[in-house]
């Protein structure tokens, strides 16, 4: 297998007049994760049906393990497995029947699906509603088994379009967990996603799209410099405490401070702003009320780097229409 | 679970393989009924109230008798539910397509044509459970076989292939329409028309002069009267031949249109 496990080169795509992927490169080292970033309408599902041979590009060109997404379609479809709103399990069936179908299809035997479902049953903790219909499942129990029947096949690549649209916190955390192991073992994945917690949490590296094209790339670390760091907000109990607060903060960061109300926010480029703000409070004997780290939001990253407000309409990712 | 079985991917999906994913997915959508007793419903126990409720209303007006009607009515009763059907293909078809279970499949190295193949197949038991089912509830009733039992199963496999001819009109009508639900306004409000007009509850000669014309070219007439002929006895070749004829025609229509339309509607969805 190539180093890269996904390379695209100028990926475009039209529907009718709108340029829905406008020169799109991508460059996924095997064993990594890319993280997609961006609003809805973006391109990013687009991007992920042409690398998926769901749809064809209308120009440049794009290898998946080493295949031609175009003329090798079938090698790439052994090797892959895809998770998004649009690409769906079987509602009517139990989760388990779902497994069972894609492993027979797929080739396996009765007894090798059965196996197979079982232990996929297991690790994403479906054991008990194996035998109900998948439309009676909780959003996350759903989106656990639209992970696990891309997996069937064991892909070596995985794409998912936003895994995480939708669901609670606590669903959250536990699809990036699996997601997260899975990495562990040596799958590549490719996520969209418009959290940029997310990204950020899952990716090595990270892809902004805005309108068809590629705005920003490379590192979480490194976009989160360009984009502005991290904020510390601390909300003090009463009034009395805000100067004490005010000034502890201002010493440390040397930077502008804002208030609002009770709450105090400065940004927070290094690891060690939090501790030493919170050991800094407890010597001056204020106690505070809320205190709490914060990403920046998607909004800001656009704002930062395209200089608009992330665009509002929706259509990418409602799924089945067309943008 | 690390690691991978497939080390070099094949080239190709074999015409075995693809028969075996058509079997597969047959078996899902028959599966689909397991979980939904009211699908079989729409494919049993609507056929054999159609059936009781027309010999029952009509019998005595119509042919003086209920059991002289049953006689008259069953062979176009048969011919009549095959045509309704035919919508549960565009129904079903309509639902993977805007509920992402057709992309999900798309993705999976299975034949292109796996996914439709096995839901016309899957159809087709389904036909020809309803056949049975009528055939059963027919002779209860008091059928009378005019002819040998051969016969029988030759009216099956007429009204199956045509079946086969007019699940192509549905596959275009799955594609097209929005939602599940539009597939079967639009399905049933166009084949009410088509299989009342025929000669399935009256005899032909009973309708006025410039209808007959339309009513006996119909082909869900001529399927009935080679499904009379069959059962009862009559003329059998030629509305059978009549009856294939419109079979060959509505599939070299609409077989290559829809699959335009459903390639269409594929490429079109970002």
């Amino acid at each position: 297998m190539s180093r890269h496990a996904i390379l695209a080169d100028g990926l475009v795509k039209r529907f009718g007049d709108t340029l829905a992927v406008d020169h799109v490169d991508l460059a996924v080292p095997s064993g990594t994760v890319l993280g997609v970033l961006g609003p809805n309408g973006a391109g990013k599902t687009t991007t992920v049906r042409m690398l998926t041979t769901l749809l064809q590009p209308d120009a440049g060109r794009a290898t998946v393990a080493g295949y031609d997404i175009r003329t090798q379609a079938h090698q790439v479809r052994q090797l892959i497995g895809l998770t998004g709103q649009y690409a769906s399990v079987d509602e009517k069936l139990t989760g388990r029947e779902n497994l069972l179908l894609i492993g027979r299809l797929l080739g396996l035997t009765r007894r090798q699906a059965r196996q197979r479902a079982a232990e996929l049953l297991g690790r994403f903790q479906l054991d008990e509603a194996a035998h109900k219909a998948a439309k009676a499942y909780s959003g996350g129990m759903r989106r656990r088994l639209d992970l696990a029947a891309s997996l069937v096949g064991q892909p070596r690549i995985l794409f998912l379009d936003e895994p995480t649209t939708g669901l609670d916190p606590r669903a959250r955390l536990d699809l990036w967990q699996l997601i997260q192991e899975l990495v562990r073992e040596g799958t590549t994945v490719l996520l969209t996603t418009q959290y940029l917690e997310e990204a950020d949490r899952l990716a090595d590296n990270i892809v902004v799209m805005d309108r068809g094209r590629v705005i920003a790339s490379g590192p979480p670390e490194q976009l989160k410099a360009r984009v502005g760091a991290r904020m510390l907000a601390i909300t003090a109990r009463t009034e009395a405490d805000l100067p004490a607060i005010r000034d502890i903060l201002s010493r440390m960061v040397h930077d502008r401070v804002e208030i609002e109300g009770l709450t105090i926010a400065v940004p927070a480029d290094t690891p060690d702003v939090l501790p030493t703000v919170v050991r800094q409070l407890d010597a001056a004997g204020v106690a505070p009320g809320e205190l709490m780290l914060r990403s920046p939001s998607l909004d800001e990253v656009f704002l930062s780097l395209t200089g608009h407000a992330a665009p509002e309409d929706s259509g990418e990712s409602t799924g089945g229409g067309n943008p | 679970m690390t690691g991978s079985h497939h080390e070099t991917p094949a080239i190709r999906v074999s015409l075995l393989a693809g028969l075996q994913q058509t079997f597969t997915l047959a078996w899902r959508t028959l599966l689909q009924i397991r979980h939904n007793p009211w699908e079989l419903g729409d494919f049993s126990i609507q056929p054999v109230l159609f059936l009781l409720l027309f010999l029952f209303v009509f019998g005595g007006a119509i042919a003086g008798s209920t059991s002289d009607y049953l006689q008259f009515m069953l062979p176009g009763i048969i011919v009549m539910n095959m045509m309704f059907v035919t919508v549960y293909v565009g129904h079903g078809l309509n639902t993977d397509l805007t509920k992402g279970v057709f992309d999900r499949l798309r993705a999976l190295p299975i034949a292109r044509w796996a996914p439709l193949a096995g839901r016309i197949l899957a159809d087709l038991v389904k036909q020809a459970w309803s056949i049975l089912l009528l055939l059963a509830v027919g002779f209860l009733l008091g059928f009378r076989l005019e002819t040998w039992l051969g016969a029988v199963l030759l009216m099956g496999l007429l009204v199956l292939t045509m079946a086969l001819a007019v699940s192509w009109i549905m596959v275009l009508v799955g594609v097209v329409a929005r939602d599940p639900e539009h597939v079967q306004l639009f399905g049933f409000t166009a084949l009410f028309p088509i299989t009342f007009v025929s000669n399935v509850f009256v005899p032909l000669e009973s309708l006025p002069g410039w209808l007959q014309p339309v009513v006996a070219l119909n082909p869900v007439s001529t399927l009935t009267e080679a499904s009379r002929g069959l059962l009862l006895g009559g003329p059998v070749l030629e509305p059978a031949l009549w009856s294939m004829a419109w079979a060959a025609l509505i599939a070299a229509v609409f077989a290559p249109v829809s699959l335009w339309a459903l390639n269409r509607r594929l490429a079109r969805s970002g």
